[in-house]
């Protein structure tokens, strides 16, 4: 019998080790796994490199996590967040490294990552500073940039219900980087609503197949990170 | 020119309307955040756009009504919005390959600065000690089918914002098709900056004298 199923946050992320490499799903605070990152500050894993599009909000969730100082390496399209100093605190005393990848190009390199491609060529930042370094080459007379395939050791997403064989679905547009990131990990941790028995989600209706995830964990109501941050609260 | 900057120009609503003037109906199309968000509201009645935002929703709706939202469906501006019947979600590979493969039709963007030749700058000053951030712009002007700047002609400070070469670090070379002023509408073309349509009120030396590259009046417009 398969049976993904783990039964707490602290459990889903006992494993993450000093120096790993976390991809961590989210738009804002859309598909943020908050639950699973202040699971991981506890756990205390520390010198991650973290991939993921932002950089959190005031003290909690993501931005709790490079406050903690977890973070030596960020890989992130947009890291200029309201109502957080935490980034830009770290980045100017170079605390935490910044690698810029726009925003597809991100997507794109953690889809490639997953799907066995270790390159691929893109036209996005032809020709701006992030081009810089980096191999170009002509098709049919436009340039374009080679860029690398990322993978991860771990994957935090946040989905609304999945199944014990990991099948996954998501709520609206908290989707985001949730399918290509548990793809791209060796352990993606799907934490959601709603833990339910294989079969009770319709084949149709499955957006991560399970044999992308590894561990799934129920938060039954999961915070908002807006809320958190309204109510000034800083994690731990 | 103290004098004549008196004169006043399309408000950021009227340049919205202008634009929004020029999108055929059906169109798929992305705005980018402030005044390209304005121009959903000054689409003409009878037509209709489908909106894409980046993260992850093709049909998006206005935003909702107060205390109806979800912090989960968000515009890429991570304003709660709400998803129009016939709506889509789908993940941020899919949803750049919307882009990047040239399925969109339009993107609206705002700008630092545009030259002659169509490059954009509009996401960072290169200041050293700003937080670079650069989100779905490159992408977007990489892979839209068109790709419209709306902007006040000149910055706060008065220097031209349409110029010659862009002095601020680029978002993209020979991307722009065309320009949406508060001062008039100009397209890019291979011999530079084209006017296509002036404020009324407003003369063509006027646009000239603030913008830092020559405007093609309309009456020399070239073929092709």
């Amino acid at each position: 019998m398969i049976n993904k199923h783990v039964s707490s946050a602290a459990e889903a992320v006992c494993d993450v080790f000093d120096g790993a490499t976390v991809m961590v799903g989210g738009f804002g605070e859309a598909g943020s796994p908050v639950e699973l990152i202040h699971a991981l500050i506890d756990q205390g894993a520390t010198d991650l490199t973290v991939v993921s599009n932002n950089t959190g909000s005031g003290e909690v969730g993501l931005a709790a996590l490079l406050k903690a100082g977890r973070v030596s390496k960020i890989i992130c399209s947009f890291p200029r967040t309201a109502n957080s100093t935490v980034f830009p605190d770290l980045y100017r005393s170079g605390k935490t490294k910044l690698e810029l990848v726009p925003q597809g190009t991100l997507a794109e390199r953690i889809r490639a990552g997953g799907a066995g491609i270790p390159g691929f060529y893109t036209p996005a930042a032809v020709g701006t500073p992030l081009a810089e370094g980096k191999e170009s080459r002509q098709f049919e007379g436009q340039d374009y940039l080679l860029e690398r395939g990322l993978k991860a050791d771990f994957a935090l997403i946040k989905g609304q219900i999945a199944d014990k064989h990991g099948n996954v679905i998501y709520n609206k547009t908290a989707r985001n980087f949730g399918p290509p990131m548990a793809m791209a990990a060796n352990v993606s941790i799907v934490q959601a609503v709603q833990v339910v028995e294989p079969g009770e989600i319709d084949p149709e209706n499955v957006v991560t197949p399970g044999i992308f995830v590894d561990r799934v964990v129920e938060v039954a109501n999961p915070v908002h990170e807006s809320v958190l941050v309204a109510e000034g609260v800083s994690y731990p | 020119m103290s004098q004549q900057a008196q004169i006043s120009g399309w408000t950021r609503e009227e340049m919205a309307m202008r634009l929004a003037q020029d999108i055929p109906n059906g169109s798929y199309v992305n705005l980018g955040i402030g005044i390209p968000e304005l121009v959903a509201k000054y689409v003409p009645e009878g037509r209709t756009l489908i909106y894409h935002t980046e993260n992850g929703l093709l049909g998006m709706g206005p935003s909702p009504e107060s205390g109806m939202g979800d912090p989960e469906l968000i515009n890429a501006g991570k304003r709660q919005v709400t998803a129009n019947p016939g709506a889509a979600f789908f993940h941020h590979a899919d949803s750049f390959a919307m882009i990047r493969g040239g399925h969109i039709d339009l993107c609206v963007l705002g700008a630092m600065q545009v030259s002659k030749d169509g490059d954009l700058a509009n996401w960072s000053t290169g200041a050293p000690d700003a937080i670079p951030a650069v989100g779905g712009a490159m992408d977007l002007v990489a892979g839209v089918k068109s790709v419209y700047v709306i902007t006040q002609h000149c910055t706060k400070h008065g220097e031209p914002k349409l110029v010659d070469s862009c002095t601020y670090p680029l978002t993209g070379c020979k991307v722009i098709d065309r320009i949406y002023t508060d001062l008039a509408v100009i397209d890019v073309t291979p011999h530079g900056f084209q006017l296509v349509e002036l404020k009324p009120g407003i003369d063509f030396e006027y646009v000239q004298e603030r913008t830092g590259a020559e405007v093609l009046p309309i009456s020399n417009e070239r073929d092709g």
